[in-house]
């Protein structure tokens, strides 16, 4: 007997373990061929067989080499269920299992002296989320009939810029009785309340990134729909920049700065404004720990958008050199403004957090007037790479932040002056549309979001710790990676399809949601539309309770 | 529902034609209340037109403590009428022992103040005055200006009618404009407070219909101005829009359409005047309506003009002679006050517009 090693590592210690039959399987290899994750390796095994050659039974054994595949038991290579290597078998001999018994978050720490690192949430607590709580439950009456969603019209738009409140706007009373304009407003543009979310051009491959911005194009000229993409931190194409389709493009600037010495040196050769600027102080999906971008996915050109080397790159969690919120938001704000002139809005994009409705009754009183968005990120959402204590451990919720911010804007009487935009997790179950108007009703002009945008892209992983290895480089369906291989797994035009398609299916949705409630516009602040049958968060929300 | 109408004459008209005007729609509502705000006054009051009057429904205790309140503000009372009430059994009203119309002289060391100063005291002496009398219910102040008398009350208006022995006409109790409200209570308590028309500083409103959007209205108005307060009735809100949009701001009257019930953004693109219409639907987007509604408005220059919801889900109808103009929910309404009438000329207004009548009863159309 073999002497027993108690310290190696077996499928067992891993989250997830191989099924294999080798009595199916043909040995064509597509399974070892398609794992990007180096998870699976043939192997030879020696095999003892029984068989019998006469009229009567003659047992006889034969002892021969024979080709298996099997799981590697490596901690660098572990399996991440991404199931491509069932989709690829002809003979559906091999596939992954969840092992609920496995000790990976231990293991992995002792033996490679490094925190655990992840792309992407797992939330695995996620069985019944807030919004799952919440019911539309205001519903027209012959009182008040309700619209019919296919019949009226309705503006499905939600601002994005400072809005200056009645008082302040630069009217005069003309000679003939109307209302003229004196002065400059800050720039407001009205926008589909839907936002593809800030994924950096380096996070995804440069075929996703492809597809989403076609997407976009498509949705905005053929379909009618105004969404807007965030380019995350990372830079621009200058392609891009200089062509007419940088006008559906929010651009980011955050704690890294990257991309941005080439944004400015194109600024003289663009054709058209950006749709905005958006400043990341923190992000929901890793809170104070800032987004890494392993050296794996940093090919050459993302080093020449970005102008790094081949490194991590860790964009940190607060802007170095900047000491406070006020602080910051005026030397970018002001920067940011005045580069273009004050013709593109520029908005803020905080982690929620205990402080982040201090950090926006600050802004709402920010005497400049620059402010155009407060974007606020929760965790339970996130596509980017962190340590895992961060992801699993650190943040809050969405649903009460955003809440907290709208009220604190109520007191003051300053609702919708600087329009609140949400996100973390809507959508996880896959329907936006529920997730969106709840959130609107709760406060917010608008949402944001970016892990579903993957999903919709053919992203294999799921909310229950499914693959998560954005982060790797290794992404099995090249929409994280750039692996010039993996990322031809990707179809650009199917990407674009599928976003556009699911944004087509979302306005359906949302009219059918709004026209029960009797809204044409979209339903912000229509908290009175909502019920919940969880006494604790009606009490929270401030929305009635019914059992 | 609610039923809604108005009178606009170049005559003094008495109230018994608003109960008409009402009672011959009477299927359209359940009896909940019968209100009506009266500006430009005749009989009585018309020596008086630029004397504050107080409206006020009270127990004898709430009216003493307001008469305390006013003489100590300075106030003194220069005409006092009491309704004679006609108590008989039988009757489906919710009375008040005391309604009181009181016209008071300005305290000496405002009389020479501007008007708009005279304005604000007005307001805030109703405002302190309702304070004082809302415990145990003492008493309702329902309006406290120059010209402007209002009595609302809880019960059949029929029978409202003969309490207040409002059936007879006479030349005592008349005025230029009269709007009225029958209630049907459909989303809250019933209470006084709670019946249209609202008024505040010379500006009434009333409506007919649902304001799907009271809760963001009311959050925002909140902060707006102190005047508006109470928010008993979802259609207050209609008020303090009109408040704030003419008086606050200082638009003309024209824009309140727009901010209620804006445009599509994609309709604004296309006008001359986009900008400025951008800019009020982003900034005011927490004052629009989204819910059915008629809105009847009197401005206090006594303009009357009435205009209706985006989508036009309820009815109104406008119909006139040579010296008198009337709103009404229903046309049954209009044919009893004016059953002479080339009925070919009635207006029925658009979701885009607003209908206005000046005092020289020149009826105008904007277009939205
Ligand atoms: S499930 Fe994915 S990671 Fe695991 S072996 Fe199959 S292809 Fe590789
Ligand atoms: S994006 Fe790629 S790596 Fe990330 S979870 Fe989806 S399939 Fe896995």
């Amino acid at each position: 007997m073999e002497t027993m090693k108690i310290h190696d590592i077996t499928p067992n210690d891993l989250p997830w373990k191989i099924r294999y039959d080798a009595s199916r399987c043909t040995l064509c290899g597509s399974c070892v061929a398609a794992c990007s994750f180096r998870a699976i390796a043939p192997k030879v095994e020696r095999r003892r067989m029984v068989f019998s050659e006469g009229d009567f039974p003659e047992p006889k054994t034969r002892f021969s080499a024979i080709p298996v595949i099997r799981q590697v038991h490596s901690i660098k290579n572990y399996c991440r269920g991404c199931g491509i290597c069932e989709k690829v078998c002809p003979n559906d001999a091999i596939g992954p299992l969840r092992n609920v018994d496995n000790r990976h978050s231990i293991v992995t720490r002792c033996l490679a002296g490094d925190s655990v690192k992840r792309g992407g949430r797992k939330n695995l607590e996620s069985t019944s989320r807030t919004l799952d709580r919440l019911r539309v439950g205001r519903i027209s009456q012959m009182t008040d009939p309700s619209l019919d969603a296919q019949r009226h019209t309705f503006d499905l738009l939600a601002p994005f810029g400072r809005i200056l409140p009645p008082g302040k706007l630069p009217f005069a009373v003309g000679a003939d009785g109307k209302l003229q304009t004196t002065g400059q407003s800050p720039p407001v543009r009205w926008i589909y309340p839907v936002i593809i979310g800030d994924m950096s051009i380096g996070a995804l491959s440069w075929r996703m990134w492809e597809g989403v911005a076609m997407a976009t194009a498509y949705l905005n000229e053929e379909c009618g729909l105004p969404v807007r993409m965030c380019s995350g931190e990372g830079g621009v194409p200058v392609r891009l920049l200089k062509s007419k389709y940088l006008k559906y493009m929010i651009l980011q600037i955050a704690s890294g700065h990257f991309g941005w010495n080439r944004i400015l040196k194109a600024m003289p050769h663009m054709t058209e404004d950006p749709a905005g600027v958006l400043i990341k102080i923190g992000q929901g999906a890793k809170p104070g720990d800032g987004g890494l971008l392993m050296a794996q996915k940093v090919a050459e050109h993302i080093q020449a958008i970005r102008g790094v080397p081949k490194a991590d790159l860790l964009s940190p969690p607060n802007h170095q050199g900047l000491y406070s919120i006020e602080e910051s938001v005026q030397k970018m704000f002001l920067s940011m403004n005045a580069a273009f002139k004050f013709r593109v809005p520029v908005a803020i994009k905080v982690a929620a957090s205990a402080t982040s409705v201090s950090v926006f009754n600050n802004l709402v009183r920010d005497p400049y007037n620059i402010v155009g968005g407060f974007f606020l990120d929760g965790i339970d959402g996130g596509t980017g790479a962190a340590h895992e204590v961060s992801l699993d451990h650190t943040g809050h919720p969405i649903v009460s932040k955003l809440r907290d911010c709208y009220l604190a804007a109520v007191t003051q009487g300053r609702q919708g002056q600087i329009p609140l935009w949400a996100a973390g997790g809507l959508g996880k179950t896959g329907d936006l549309a529920a997730d969106a108007f709840k959130m609107m009703c709760l406060g917010a002009n608008g949402v944001f979001t970016g892990k579903l945008i993957l999903q919709m892209a053919g992203c294999v992983g799921n909310d229950m710790g499914r693959c998560n290895a954005c982060n790797t480089g290794l992404c099995p369906a090249g929409i994280t990676t750039q692996e010039p291989a993996l990322a031809h797994r990707l179809d650009p035009e199917k990407v674009a399809q599928n976003i556009v398609n699911y944004y087509l299916a979302m306005d359906q949705e949302l009219k059918k949601l709004m026209a029960p409630i009797g809204n044409s516009s979209l339903p912000v602040g229509r908290s009175d539309a909502l019920v919940s049958t969880d006494r604790a968060v009606a009490e929270r929300l401030q929305i009635q309770y019914v059992c | 529902m609610c039923r809604i109408g108005a009178i606009k004459s170049l005559n003094y008209v008495h109230p018994s034609q608003a109960l008409l005007l009402m009672q011959s729609q009477q299927k359209g509502h359940d009896n909940s209340g019968f209100a009506m705000v009266m500006h430009d006054l005749g009989g009585i009051f018309e020596g008086y037109k630029h004397l504050p009057t107080l409206s006020l429904a009270c127990t004898d205790e709430g009216l003493k403590v307001a008469e305390d309140m006013l003489h100590a503000a300075g106030f003194q009372r220069v005409l006092q009428w009491v309704p004679e009430v006609n108590d008989k059994p039988g009757l489906d009203i919710n009375a008040m022992p005391n309604y009181v119309f009181e016209t008071f002289d300005y305290p000496k060391h405002i009389k020479k103040s501007s008007q708009k100063e005279k304005e604000e005291l007005l307001l805030d002496m109703r405002l302190n005055l309702r304070a004082a009398l809302e415990d145990d219910e003492m008493g309702f102040v329902y309006s406290f200006w120059p010209d402007v008398v209002t009595l609302k009350e809880i019960g059949d208006p029929r029978d409202i009618g003969t309490y207040f022995n409002l059936w007879e006409a006479d030349s005592k109790f008349t005025a230029r404009v009269i709007t009225a409200q029958c209630r049907q209570n459909t989303n809250y308590d019933i209470v006084r407070y709670a019946a249209h028309p609202f008024f505040l500083q010379g500006f009434t409103a009333l409506a007919n219909g649902e304001n799907t959007f009271y809760q963001k209205n009311k959050e925002f108005q909140r902060k707006l101005h102190r005047g508006y307060i109470g928010f008993e009735s979802d259609s207050q809100c209609f008020l303090y829009t009109l408040h704030y949009v003419h008086r606050q701001l200082g638009w003309p009257l024209s824009y309140y359409k727009h901010v209620i019930t804006p445009l599509p953004f994609e309709e604004i693109g296309h006008r001359d005047d986009a900008q400025e219409l951008q800019a009020i639907r982003q900034s005011l987007s927490h004052l629009e309506i989204n819910g059915p509604n008629t809105i009847i408005g009197v401005l206090p220059d006594n303009t009357l003009f009435t205009c209706c919801d985006a989508k036009k889900l309820r009815p109104i109808v406008v119909g006139r002679s040579s010296d008198t103009v009337v709103f009404s929910s229903e046309v049954c309404g209009i044919n009893e006050i004016l059953p002479d009438r080339d009925w070919e000329t009635d207006i029925y207004p658009n979701e885009r517009e607003i209908v206005v009548i000046d005092n020289n009863l020149e009826v105008q159309r904007w277009k939205q």
